[in-house]
């Protein structure tokens, strides 16, 4: 089983992460306190990112001296299926993040010609933890050094029968990632770098590896927007993805969002996205809508 | 030597009307914590001498009322805050001022401030600079200046 070892090294990071998360002895514990925005905009996945790029800043409205959090719901309607995607995540300290999300794939009327059946739902859970290892991304100002931070995310997806039917190898699997995040203030920009190590079709929703290729694969998410206002941030997302399937080419996934911080607590985003072609179904683009409440 | 002097100097000035005593330090420019900005965009950005003193007091205004941070200035020298805040705003935006005040760490030495004491006050900043309305690009220039003070700031 290619999960057992998986498992092993994300229960592992866990506990290092646990471990490596500083105790300031004596020190007043608060809540809140983040500026605005910089908790991220959850992605599809559930951790802090900018709705599908992972960025190296942690979930929650917490400093290093809080624990915060957030829920998150995100729609994505596009031309002939629709991606939905509900979580939450835990901030320790604005060091480790802790996130969950449930994905639902509706592949609606086109389940019938997919030959799955009308409504055929795809889905997947997915566990993540994330690590700042190093920077600060507002505070470093004064030098080039970004925001980075680690982490890993376990893929449960649910319909092995059809994963494996279209020549999917796994119906588990585990991202590991690398995030670099700066704010760029004299710019008023916000740039974001991810490499990801994957063997997921189509963010894992179809599976794990495949027929055509059955390795990790480093994957480039690129981030960058233009706060306009300290409450709106402009952007746009690039995410590359693996092609393991035979069946059917993956393209990578595109946005151009808008997110708006309608209170430290409250964050909405609208995104215009294109996830390219999707199981033989051509160029699905559409809207992702996502809010997001923190603490 | 000349540091001596100067600290002897600041101990021989009588402190400003208003202002509370306080003990000897050295004056220096580089106490501001940041180097100016060229030219006079960022000055003329805040509308010069009167827009930063507006965006001061707006911003100590704030901060002295603000529930999450009004205890740390309870018994503060508000009147020398203002003075010093303004010297060091208009260091920094190129105005052209000495900046008389103490050094970022001396000057926030055990007040206790935490990450989030630092947030509130860049919160009640950009507030006080939307009050002028500064551009949102003249503010985060300035906020890119002011960000990295906070490691000599936050003492904990």
């Amino acid at each position: 089983m290619p999960s057992s070892r998986s498992k092993r090294m994300f229960l592992a990071l866990s506990c290092a992460l646990i471990v490596a998360a500083p105790a300031h002895a004596g020190e007043e514990m608060r809540a809140g306190g983040k500026l605005l925005l910089t908790n991220g905009i959850s992605t599809v996945d559930g951790a802090a990112g900018g709705g599908l790029a992972s960025w190296a800043l942690i979930a929650g409205n917490e400093t290093v001296d809080g624990i915060g959090g957030s829920v998150h719901a995100t729609y994505v309607p596009l031309s002939d299926y629709s991606l939905s995607s509900a979580g939450a995540a835990i901030g320790i300290r604005d060091r480790l993040e802790l996130s969950y999300a449930h994905q639902r794939f509706d592949t609606q009327k086109t389940g019938v010609a997919l030959g799955l059946g009308r409504g055929f739902i795809f889905s997947q859970d997915i566990i993540g933890a994330k690590l700042r290892i190093a920077g600060d991304a507002v505070t470093d100002q004064d030098s080039a050094m970004p925001q980075i931070a680690v982490g890993v995310q376990y893929h449960i997806a649910a319909r092995d029968a059809v994963i494996h039917a279209i020549g999917g190898a796994h119906d588990t699997g585990t991202d590991f990632y690398v995030s670099a995040t700066k704010v760029l203030l004299a710019q008023s920009l916000v740039l974001g770098a991810t490499v990801r190590l994957t063997k997921a079709n189509q963010f894992g929703l179809l599976g794990f590896g495949g027929d055509a290729d059955d390795h990790y694969s480093p994957q480039f998410e690129g981030s960058a927007g233009l706060l306009v206002t300290r409450r709106l941030l402009l952007g746009g997302e690039y995410r590359s993805k693996p092609n393991n399937l035979t069946f059917a080419k993956e393209d990578d996934a595109l946005d151009a969002f808008a997110a708006y911080a309608l209170t430290p607590n409250l964050t909405a985003t609208a995104a215009y996205v294109d996830l390219g072609d999707i199981a033989t179904v051509r160029n699905q683009r559409g809207a992702l809508l996502s809010i997001q409440a923190s603490f | 030597m000349f540091p001596f002097l100067l600290a002897i100097a600041a101990l021989a000035a009588p402190a400003p009307p208003g202002e509370q005593p306080v003990d000897p330090y050295t004056q220096s420019d580089a106490n501001a914590g940041a180097t100016p900005f060229e030219g006079q965009s960022m000055w003329r950005a805040f509308r010069r001498q009167p827009g930063v003193d507006r965006v001061i007091d707006g911003l100590v205004d704030r901060l002295i009322v603000d529930p999450r941070v009004a205890d740390i200035f309870r018994g503060q020298d508000i009147v020398r805050l203002r003075r010093t805040l303004k010297e060091q705003f208009c260091y920094i935006l190129g105005g052209g001022c000495r900046y008389t005040g103490r050094d970022m760490q001396e000057g926030h030495h055990n007040l206790g401030i935490q990450t989030k004491d630092f947030n509130v006050l860049v919160g009640d900043l950009q507030l006080a600079m939307n009050r002028e309305r500064v551009s949102i690009f003249a503010q985060n220039r300035l906020l890119a200046k002011l960000a990295p003070m906070k490691r000599s700031v936050v003492e904990r």
